[in-house]
């Protein structure tokens, strides 16, 4: 056999010099997609009836900011309701006290099976249904006693609503992490004489991050847009604000353009934010987040 | 005679409708290493769970150290004991597993540092100068910031004992130790464990070793169908066994 002539040098550990694989295909859907993008710049700049000036004319302007303060309030301390009731439930329901673990899977079973809307609504009108709300003994005496339109006003009962209901979310989502960790660990902790909490918190929780984080990153920006839905117990956030200003100008499409670059903007903020945690949790473990080879915005590790 | 440090009488365990332990009876005295041998099933390692009450014997009486696993003994009647009782009977039981179990988010140190730091409370310094010293003398003084998925299966296995140790247990259960390692890393697990029997550590050893029982090994228990079939000196027990189900698997792994 004769050797060719790529034979020469075999041994000189030189970098392989091959002639990479040609994907002909990529540039004719760069082509197709530059294209496409060329026309959508020229559309979105040469209509007029996207109205820039009057996007920018609101995009920092006093109600819209109102609302989008409003909507990160709402969805933070929502958030923070959910993921720490959700933990609770969680724990509760997989817990050996058969007690606890049924009283969390009725509370999983009532809010997740009835509709937010209707939540809302129920905290909103509690007082219809108790005027008065007291602390004391059952059926005993009363220590204190407060009107339940200011014990829960608006605010209070958004939170209560978007809270209470993401908590039945959470707890699934928490459920199926812990569940995901080898019994190898528990069994490892407890061999150590460690407690059921003392391994929970210390082994099973930081390993089962790793699986609880992306869909709660998934709930937080769904909560984002979620929070809109106070406005059925007159409530206000980012997109009433917007809403109540075009039902009186009408310059509808521009400030949903607003309202739009705002939620892309948090919802920008948020997956950076998942991502630096994801890796705080994937310690000790290779994968991280997967990133898009077009759109890495980590750097390579 | 001194209090046994494991007395097994008449122990039963069933997982359903199986029967694993059918009247388990053995002793280990104090810096004794009893190896534990029989065929995949035999009930070995269930054996060996019961003993930190991983798993609960349904029947029999299990002692160490002279106390009830699991159990208190009052007015003539048997109490079960709360978690937290039997989580500090089993600070004294070390033990370690076939696939080694390490906390994958800790590093090496942190995984021998764990339990002195939350169950013992020890103060942090103290903790970290043990575990240095523990992971120095299984030989991994030079991989002590590496996590688990950064180190072989033999050096996670020594972290492991490393772990096990910290806890200064007077009762180490080895569960098939080196079953789940590559054949060229058995030798510097099994090194570790040899250094440890050296040093007066009361240990039960379930493994497929052979060589290691013969040599280590005071004892040798061969286990078969949830019974022990055989005791004896290794060697005795190896070279000259008695019963013929014994004979069989010998001839089979030997």
């Amino acid at each position: 056999m004769t050797a060719s002539s790529t034979d020469r040098d075999v041994r000189s550990s030189e970098p392989l010099d091959a002639v990479p694989v040609r994907h002909p295909g990529r540039w004719v859907a760069v082509a197709v997609l530059a294209v496409l993008a060329a026309m959508f710049v020229h559309t979105v700049l040469t209509n007029d009836n996207f109205r820039w000036n009057v996007v920018g004319t609101y995009l920092f302007s006093a109600p819209v900011l109102n609302g989008l303060s409003n909507t990160l309030l709402l969805t933070v301390i929502s958030m923070v309701i959910g993921i720490v009731g959700g933990i609770l439930l969680a724990v509760m329901r997989l817990s050996p006290n058969p007690i606890l673990s049924s009283v969390a899977a009725l509370y999983i079973w009532v809010f997740r099976g009835t509709p937010l809307i209707a939540q809302l609504l129920f905290w909103n009108f509690l007082s219809a249904l108790y005027p008065r709300l007291a602390l004391g003994i059952p059926f005993g005496p009363e220590f204190i006693s407060f009107d339940t339109n200011l014990l829960i006003n608006q605010f209070a009962a958004c939170l209560l609503g978007l809270g209470l209901n993401e908590a039945a979310y959470m707890a699934e989502i928490v459920r199926g992490g812990i569940q995901s960790v080898d019994h190898g660990q528990t069994e490892a902790a407890g061999a150590l004489g460690m407690s059921r909490a003392q391994t929970l918190r210390r082994i099973v929780l930081p390993q089962a991050m790793r699986v609880i984080i992306p869909p709660t990153g998934n709930e937080t920006i769904s909560m984002l847009k979620t929070t809109s839905l106070v406005v059925v117990i007159g409530y206000f956030e980012l997109l009433t604000s917007v809403q109540r200003i075009y039902s009186v100008n009408f310059q509808t499409i521009p400030l949903l353009i607003v309202a739009a670059a705002w939620y892309l903007a948090l919802t920008s903020v948020l997956s950076v934010g998942q991502g630096f945690v994801e890796r705080r949790f994937g310690r000790g473990v290779q994968s991280g987040p997967p990133g898009p080879t077009l759109l890495r915005w980590r750097p390579a590790t | 005679m001194s209090t046994p440090m494991v007395e097994a009488i008449g122990i039963h365990k069933r997982f359903g409708s199986t029967e694993v332990l059918r009247g388990v009876d053995f002793v280990v005295q104090p810096g004794e290493v009893a190896c534990v041998v029989g065929p995949s099933g035999s009930g070995k390692s269930t054996m060996l769970r019961c003993i930190n009450h991983l798993e609960r014997i349904d029947s029999g009486r299990l002692r160490v150290d002279g106390h009830l696993i699991g159990y208190r003994e009052a007015g003539g009647k048997l109490h079960e004991m709360r978690e937290s009782e039997i989580a500090k009977q089993r600070r004294d039981i070390g033990m370690v597993f076939q696939r080694f179990n390490l906390f994958p988010h800790k590093t090496a140190l942190e995984n021998v540092m764990e339990a002195p730091l939350v169950v013992r409370r020890s103060a942090r310094a103290a903790a970290r100068k043990q575990a240095e010293e523990l992971l120095d003398r299984v030989g991994l003084a030079d991989r002590m910031t590496n996590y688990p998925a950064q180190l072989s299966g033999g050096q996670q296995q020594r972290v492991a004992i490393a772990r096990a140790l910290a806890m200064s247990p007077r009762l180490m259960l080895f569960d098939e130790p080196t079953s789940a390692l590559d054949p060229e890393l058995v030798g510097e697990v099994l090194d570790v464990m040899r250094g440890l029997a050296r040093d007066g550590m009361t240990m039960i050893v379930v493994t497929h070793e052979m060589g290691f029982a013969r040599e280590v090994g005071d004892s040798l228990v061969f286990m078969d169908e949830g019974r022990i079939v055989e005791a004896g000196a290794p060697r005795e027990v190896l070279s000259n066994p008695r019963e013929e189900r014994t004979k069989a698997f010998l001839s089979k792994v030997l």
